[in-house]
């Protein structure tokens, strides 16, 4: 495939609702002449089994809840230019975060979902990543260079942000940005 | 002169206004935006938030403009990066100090602390969060108080003792572990003092105290200061 002088941009869905995909589809024909200078190289949106390598640009959605998440994103952390944390989930842990106020917050949600409210067979899944103690924002973990919030963030905030990057200039949020 | 004045310079413009106004009052009259949260005209200053600081030349301390009086020779500077990184840093502290989740709080878009963060560009918070889990009283009929959500601005309090004339309201404790409470600690609806007047609910500023099934945009409606001053005249 011919990627000469386009933007390699993957996206990754971690603990969020996918609604902040949903707003980055929601560009609608703003996407057809984003796609001529971007070129979708890895996530939900596109079919590639491994993050690649070289990628300029990284949004990610959803909060760090578990360790194949906290895996995932180290890895995406390496191999990408500018990492974006894209929405609440992302840039506060949002409603995904709300277990860390209890205690034991990460067995209290499994026990809730596998065995309280479980009719059949109650027991809480052994073969499935291990859910964190606390579920943490992106920049918790690793170093993030931009931040989106919004539940989900609005569309053209995630256009200017995109047009801002790909003409080389460095996105200012101050009157832009919208939590919740 | 019939009545005394005082002369300063606020970011460099010089103004003349009445003895005894604060810096905020003064640069409020001549159109100049100063952040402020905790501050509720016609209530008492508490000067808690700090984000209403100035810098006043001369001095190497940070002044709340709420609380501040204005004096003659003054030169005050509301709006240098110093005070936006402290402005900013405040903000942060709020949002982290308690359970703020602007997506599945009452007050998304009717809030004060969030148009704030918006307006000054807080896109994250630095610090860790604390994900308190305090009490939430429902108790009343038609009161409720979500003390995560709280950020200890005392407006409600000031309301209900100053306005009201009742002081059911007060705070427990100190710092970070500082709780609104009812009366002598009761439960909202065991308070014998509380008249269900709603002006707590009114004048608060994020989503901690709201009215059970009355939309948002009604109970937070902009008219309370001009209410509040109205009932000072009376």
């Amino acid at each position: 495939m011919a990627t000469t002088g386009k933007i390699r941009v993957a996206t990754i869905w971690l603990s969020g609702c996918s609604g902040c995909h949903m707003s980055f589809l929601d560009q609608d024909e703003l996407l057809v002449e984003l796609a001529k200078k971007i070129q979708l190289v890895y996530g939900p949106l596109v079919d590639a089994k491994a993050f690649p390598e070289n990628v300029d640009v990284t949004l990610v959605e959803g909060a760090v809840a578990n360790e194949e998440q906290l895996d995932m994103l180290k890895e995406a952390r390496g191999k990408t230019k500018i990492l974006i944390s894209l929405g609440d989930c992302a840039v506060t842990g949002n409603v995904t975060a709300l277990r860390n106020a209890f205690k034991d917050g990460d067995k209290a949600v499994l026990e809730m979902a596998f065995i309280d409210t479980s009719e059949v067979n109650p027991q809480v899944p052994t073969d499935v990543p291990q859910l964190l103690k606390k579920v943490r924002p992106l920049h918790e973990v690793v170093n993030v260079d931009f931040f989106i919030p919004g539940c989900p963030p609005h569309a053209d905030i995630i256009t200017y942000v995109l047009t801002e990057l790909i003409a080389g200039r460095t996105p200012n949020m101050e009157g832009r940005s919208k939590y919740g | 002169m019939s009545t005394a004045t005082a002369t300063l310079k606020i970011n460099g413009v010089e103004v003349t206004v009445p003895e005894g106004n604060t810096i905020l009052e003064a640069a409020k009259a001549n159109g100049i935006a100063i952040p402020t949260l905790c501050y509720l005209e016609g209530l008492t200053s508490y000067g808690g938030c700090r984000l209403c600081l100035v810098e006043i030349i001369g001095s190497p301390k940070l002044f709340p403009a709420c609380a501040t009086p204005v004096s003659t020779g003054m030169e005050v500077v509301t709006n240098s990066d110093r005070l936006k990184d402290y402005r900013k840093m405040s903000i942060q502290m709020l949002l982290a100090e308690r359970t703020h989740i602007c997506s599945v709080c009452i007050a998304d878009d009717h809030c004060e602390l969030q148009q704030l963060a918006n307006q000054l560009g807080v896109d994250h918070v630095t610090l860790e969060r604390n994900w308190t889990a305090l009490e939430i009283d429902s108790t009343h009929d038609f009161l409720v108080i979500d003390r995560n959500r709280c950020i200890l601005c005392t407006r409600c309090i000031r309301v209900c003792d100053e306005i009201e004339g009742v002081h059911t309201l007060d705070l427990k404790l100190r710092g970070k572990d500082a709780q609104l409470i009812m009366d002598l600690d009761e439960r909202w609806g065991n308070s014998c003092s509380c008249t269900s007047c709603r002006k707590c609910a009114k004048v608060c500023p994020v989503g901690a105290i709201y009215i059970e099934g009355e939309p948002i945009s009604h109970t937070k409606r902009k008219d309370v200061a001009e209410f509040i001053m109205g009932r000072r005249k009376r």
